[in-house]
């Protein structure tokens, strides 16, 4: 919303600077966007007097002029045909900036005649588009006099943003209140006299709606005004439109935009002569259709308000009116609309229209129904002042929709609810200023006025009341204490999320945050595929882009594409994790937190040879890490080889605590999903999914178990066992393990060979078991004992023989 | 006893010249060896009488000892020889670089929300959280945004395709369903913040489509506006890490809050730098206010008995703010050389009894 200055007077009488009202606007909740002060943009330009103009010697078309200035008497060349001796001009000195042609000035030498400013058109100076001469000021300026003051572009245009709650400061005089209520002046809008109609109104005016929907637009005033002459708008109106931005267009439909912007009324004017019949308000319906004055054809339909003559329709109501009643300056017969549509309606259509209009705007947020008559009558004021006629009388079918609204207030609620102190007569003031009537019973009862649709409670008049006071008055008060020391607040969820990154970051993987969607494509390699995708709900029905259609169902989507796109600028060895949402349905127990990482492995080489290239137990490691970190007891996890089927099929695998259970999976990821993502793989990845580890048991005490340091020397045997190449390295540990459960307390696997002296199909595995002995010594007969026990286990449990 | 002092002399003589650790041994074993001269000497010792077996036994004692010391002496010299010129080829060229380890980083987010939480865990918060595909009712309904009304278009949402009922899933624009969820389940008083990621459909220089959010609520009998102010002020403090910061609350228009406040903090430039709390500058922050009875309504709570504040603000533009990082969309790129630049070091865990930020 735009107004400038001296409108802005109109309502409201003031002393109050520039400055101080822009303030004033903020303190009551008019946030201020957007100030143009002439004045102050064009503060460098001056009144100057041409004293001489001599031709340039050089130049046929430049003349060589001597200008009296604040700076003193200056040689200025120019080009402009008006540069003569004795005009006063509007003068620019060197250093300054022109806007019109965005140049600086330097002191230049035009055709070898030195020149020290410029005196200016009014199009350099933005203040219109002339630029056949240069500004001829009035005589009475004098030099050095502010080039805006002298020409009288001193109106200030400022522009706020309108909350959808105060519907009313749409228009000036709604502005006016509030800063009236403020302290800055006395608002003094009049209410619009009445014009006394000449004859009865001929044009009949109808509401047809079904029942149900009578709120569509329950009230439709309007009036004709016989023998207007239509033309362009005097210069006052046309300047006051141009400066919000507005295209004048002539006086009678400039009228219409000027209360729309004055008093937030907007209204419409037909040429009456093109109205067939009964004017009046219906619902649209299936295959109408109407040429509007934005030049397009609209089509409408049964959830729309339309206002409609016999033949059909002639515009949106509350929105935009068509092209075939428009007026014209050939119009001599006027019929002015002022009627009420529903705002819900109104934005409805609106949005399904994408028409954005000033009308719109206003109605769907709530026009002043009270206003409705006056609007109409402040309207026909002007349109007689500017264009003359004969106005009829006001015909109105239905009646707008005023309803009072009272508010029982104790007025102590301002206190309870913003902790201000304010005096019950000041707040008195407030409201009353406001336009609210209060009687002071016990609580108050205060009648809401009725341009003002946002206030239901006590709340909202606390509200009022202290946003005039101004929030500056807020205490600043400290929350009560909760307890001596403020206790750990993170839920054991959030704090596995922290611990998670930290030790995925230590071990110098990356964190990054990308989106929760992904391209539709990619989520449907990383899921059940597109059907299951659009049957959990996980597709957008809007997206931002194609490329982010789908919730993602993995974290690793957006991670892998990340390693694709940093591998493009050169950098191809990267691990990256993200410790985030992954969605497996719509529903809130479908999202879960998931650790994920992605590496790409091209370690730069190294005199050392320290960095190995990662592989995919490098991404088991990963997961154990991050899992370990999250709380689970990793010392308990087992290792299965049936990883989802993004994973590389034979090397992948998942962490699990039971069948039930997995809490990881890891590995290569499948050289088709790489190869469909354009991926340059390898790339190994992970999945912890940390919300699913099991809550560590609540115990009463931190007490940690006691430290068992046995005095006697641990004994260690290294086995080297020949098995199926198919058969899993954790089936002989476990049947290791399990051979002699009180002495062994490690196994630990050191080499894994196939080839020369193995078998074929066959491949060796070597382990060192750790024995520890408890109270005595172990004779050697005893850990021969063990010996063949561990071996006749690994025989029963893994099918092992001992290697010859 | 002349005899005593040749053997010494000569043994010493010996040790001296030995060249290295087995010529060495060969004078041991030749004085103190079980047939060495010394062994031999005392072997005689059996055959004199007593007197006289105690002074000669008694030097052979000190002859035995003195050589013994000799040759440990020159053993030691020998050895820390043979170690010296074992060192002097063991030489590496120092210079050369030690092995790297990749270093990992903390997201900014990641660390900026951990200080927010730190420095609201301090003053009595907890943190609630909620799902990210929302329903209606918990976004807009129950948040007091009536239907059709225009201040459900200021959110520019992400829809999820209609159900059978009609009815459609969303991507919550904000966090505050989460005020909903938390206080129809649990009794007040209610002291939170909810961190977390938000949606709209909006992407230019300065807005992506998600984004993240920290949402504050507290509940109970007595908090009204002034307390909002007083956390605020201390929050904005603790987290800019500054002696003072100047706010200013202006009334604004929120369907979920009323009264209704922005809170701007005063600020300067200087050069590329954002100096927060100091300036003649004002920069909106955060939307706030007290929790509208409507909501209290809608969420099983009378609004005459229970009262209390809501605020919200950007996590992703307070991180900007503070450590002077650029461009919002660059949070979510996943650029290695962006990550390694603003990334935070793993250990740098944010707590207040240090400096909040390194």
């Amino acid at each position: 919303m735009k107004f400038t200055l001296s409108w802005l007077k109109e309502h409201l009488e003031t002393d109050a600077s520039l400055a101080e009202i822009i303030d004033a606007m903020v303190k009551v909740g008019l946030e201020v966007e957007h100030v143009d002060d002439p004045a102050e943009r064009l503060r460098v330009f001056t009144i100057g007097e041409v004293l001489s103009a001599e031709k340039h010697p050089e130049a046929d078309k430049l003349r060589v002029c001597k200008v009296a200035t604040k700076d003193g008497v200056l040689q200025i060349v120019c080009g402009a045909p008006n540069a003569r001796a004795g005009i006063k001009v509007a003068y620019a000195p060197v250093g300054a900036y022109v806007p019109g042609i965005d140049v600086t000035l330097a002191k230049a030498k035009i055709r070898g005649v030195e020149s020290h400013g410029m005196m200016c058109s009014a199009r350099e100076l933005e203040l219109g588009e002339d630029h056949d001469g240069i500004i001829e000021a009035p005589a009475a300026a004098k030099v050095g006099e502010p080039v805006a003051l002298a020409l009288g572009a001193t109106d200030a245009v400022i522009e706020f943003e309108v909350t959808p709650n105060r519907p009313d400061t749409n228009g000036v005089n709604g502005v006016a209140r509030d800063l009236a209520a403020a302290g800055l002046g006395r608002l003094i809008s009049k209410a619009p006299e009445p014009v006394k109609g000449a004859f009865p109104c001929p044009q009949k005016i109808g509401l047809r709606f079904p029942a149900g929907a009578e709120n569509a637009c329950p009230a439709f005033a309007g009036r004709l005004v016989r023998g207007v002459r239509n033309g362009p708008s005097p210069k006052w109106l046309a300047d006051r439109l141009r400066a919000i931005g507005l295209r004048p267009i002539s006086a009678l439909v400039d009228v219409t935009n000027l209360l729309t912007f004055d008093r937030a009324r907007p209204l419409h004017v037909y040429d009456a002569d093109k109205i067939n019949g009964e004017i009046h308000a219906r619902l649209g319906r299936r295959g109408e259709s109407f040429l509007a004055l934005d030049g397009k054809t609209y089509e409408v339909d049964e959830t729309m308000t339309v206002i409609a003559d016999e033949v059909g329709v002639l515009g949106l109501g509350g929105i935009i009116g068509g092209e075939s009643t428009g007026c014209t300056d050939e119009t001599s017969n006027v019929f002015i609309e002022s009627a009420y549509f529903d705002p819900l309606r109104t934005a409805r259509t609106g949005r399904n229209t994408g028409i954005h209009s000033d009308a719109r705007y206003r109605f769907e947020r709530g026009v002043d129904p009270a206003f409705m008559i006056p609007g109409l009558e402040k309207a026909t004021r002007l349109i007689l002042e500017l264009c003359g006629g004969d106005p009829s009388e006001i015909f109105l079918a239905g009646a707008a929709p005023i309803a009072r609204k009272t508010v029982a207030f104790p007025p102590s609620e301002t206190k309870r609810l913003t902790g201000i102190d304010v005096r019950p007569e000041h707040a008195e003031e407030i409201l009353i200023a406001l336009g609210f009537k209060v009687s002071r019973a016990d609580p108050w009862l205060v009648d809401a006025p009725s341009w003002r649709p946002d206030i239901e409670g006590k709340a909202d008049l606390a509200e009022e009341i202290a946003r005039i006071v101004g929030f500056d008055a807020l205490p600043a008060v400290t929350l009560p204490a909760r307890g001596a020391v403020e206790t750990p607040k993170l839920t054991p969820a959030q704090d596995r999320r922290r611990l998670a990154k930290r030790a995925l970051a230590g071990r110098g993987l990356m964190e990054a945050v990308t989106w929760s969607f992904t391209d539709a494509r990619i989520a449907a390699l990383f899921s059940d595929g597109p059907n299951w995708l659009a049957a959990q709900g996980l597709i957008l029905a809007n997206p931002i882009s194609s490329d982010l259609g789908a919730m993602r169902p993995s974290i690793l989507c957006n991670l892998v594409a990340a390693l694709q796109r940093n591998a493009d600028r050169g950098r191809d060895d990267l691990a990256l994790f993200e410790v985030a949402p992954a969605y497996a349905s719509d529903r809130p127990d479908g999202q879960q937190t998931v650790a994920g990482g992605a590496r790409l492995s091209n370690p730069a080489r190294d005199w050392a040879k320290a960095a190995a290239r990662a592989d995919a137990f490098t991404a088991k490691a990963d997961a154990i890490a991050a899992l370990e970190a999250a709380g689970a007891k990793v010392e308990q996890l087992q290792t299965t080889a049936d990883a989802a089927p993004w994973y590389h099929p034979g090397r992948s695998g998942v962490l699990r605590l039971g069948p039930k259970l997995p809490l990881a999976h890891f590995g290569e990821l499948h050289p088709r999903v790489l190869k469909a993502m354009d991926v340059d793989g390898p790339v190994f990845a992970f999945e912890a999914f940390i919300d699913q580890i099991p809550a560590a048991k609540a115990r009463a005490t931190k007490t940690r178990p006691a430290l068992e340091t046995l005095e006697l020397l641990p004994v260690k045997r290294d086995f080297a066992f020949v098995v199926d190449r198919a058969l899993a390295a954790d089936q002989l540990m476990k049947a290791v393990k399990g051979a002699e459960k009180k002495l062994i307390s490690r196994v630990t696997l050191f080499d894994v060979y196939e080839g020369r002296g193995v078998p074929e199909g066959k491949k060796s595995l070597a382990v060192e078991v750790t024995l520890q002995p408890r109270d005595r010594t172990l004779t050697d007969e005893e850990i021969d004992a063990v010996a063949r026990a561990i071996v006749a286990a690994a025989e029963k449990g893994a099918g092992a023989s001992l290697r010859t | 006893m002349s005899d005593i002092d040749a053997i010494e002399r000569d043994t010493l003589a010996k040790v001296a010249a030995a060249s290295d650790i087995a010529a060495l041994e060969e004078v041991r074993v030749a004085a103190l060896g079980k047939k060495g001269v010394v062994s031999e000497r005392m072997k005689t010792l059996g055959a004199m009488a007593p007197e006289e077996r105690k002074a000669a036994g008694a030097a052979l004692n000190v002859l035995k000892d003195r050589i013994a010391a000799a040759i440990d002496a020159k053993k030691q010299k020998l050895e820390d020889a043979a170690l010296d010129e074992r060192l002097r080829t063991e030489k590496v060229d120092v210079t050369l670089p030690a092995p790297s380890s990749p270093r990992g980083r903390i997201h900014p987010v990641t660390q900026v929300t951990e200080e927010i939480v730190a420095i609201f865990s301090a003053m009595g918060f907890d943190v609630a959280e909620g799902p990210d595909i929302e329903d209606d009712f918990h976004n807009f309904t129950a948040l007091n945004f009536p239907a059709d009304h225009p201040a459900r278009e200021m959110h520019d949402t992400f829809f999820f395709p209609p159900k059978q009922d009609g009815s459609r899933m969303l991507l919550r624009t904000h966090t505050s369903p989460v005020q909903i969820r938390t206080m129809m389940t649990r009794k007040p008083p209610i002291r939170i913040i909810i961190p977390g990621r938000t949606f709209r459909c909006d992407s230019d220089q300065t807005h992506t489509p998600m984004f993240h959010q920290v949402e504050g609520l507290v509940i109970d009998r007595e908090t009204h506006m002034g307390h909002l102010k007083g956390t605020l002020e201390a929050f904005c403090k603790a987290f800019f890490e500054v002696d003072a910061v100047k706010t200013r609350f202006r009334p604004h228009y929120f369907p979920f809050t009323e009264p209704s406040a922005e809170m701007d903090i005063g600020y300067e430039r200087a050069g590329n730098e954002i100096r927060i709390g100091q300036g003649a500058k004002w920069m909106e922050i955060l939307g706030s206010g007290m929790v509208h009875p409507n909501v209290l309504r809608n969420c099983g709570l009378d609004p005459d008995e229970y009262q209390g504040f809501a605020f919200g603000m950007g996590i992703d533009r307070l991180a900007m703010l503070k450590y002077g990082i650029p461009d919002l969309r660059d949070f979510f790129a996943a650029d290695a050389r962006w990550l390694e630049h603003y990334g935070f070091d793993p250990a740098d865990q944010p707590n207040l009894s240090t400096a909040l930020s390194h």
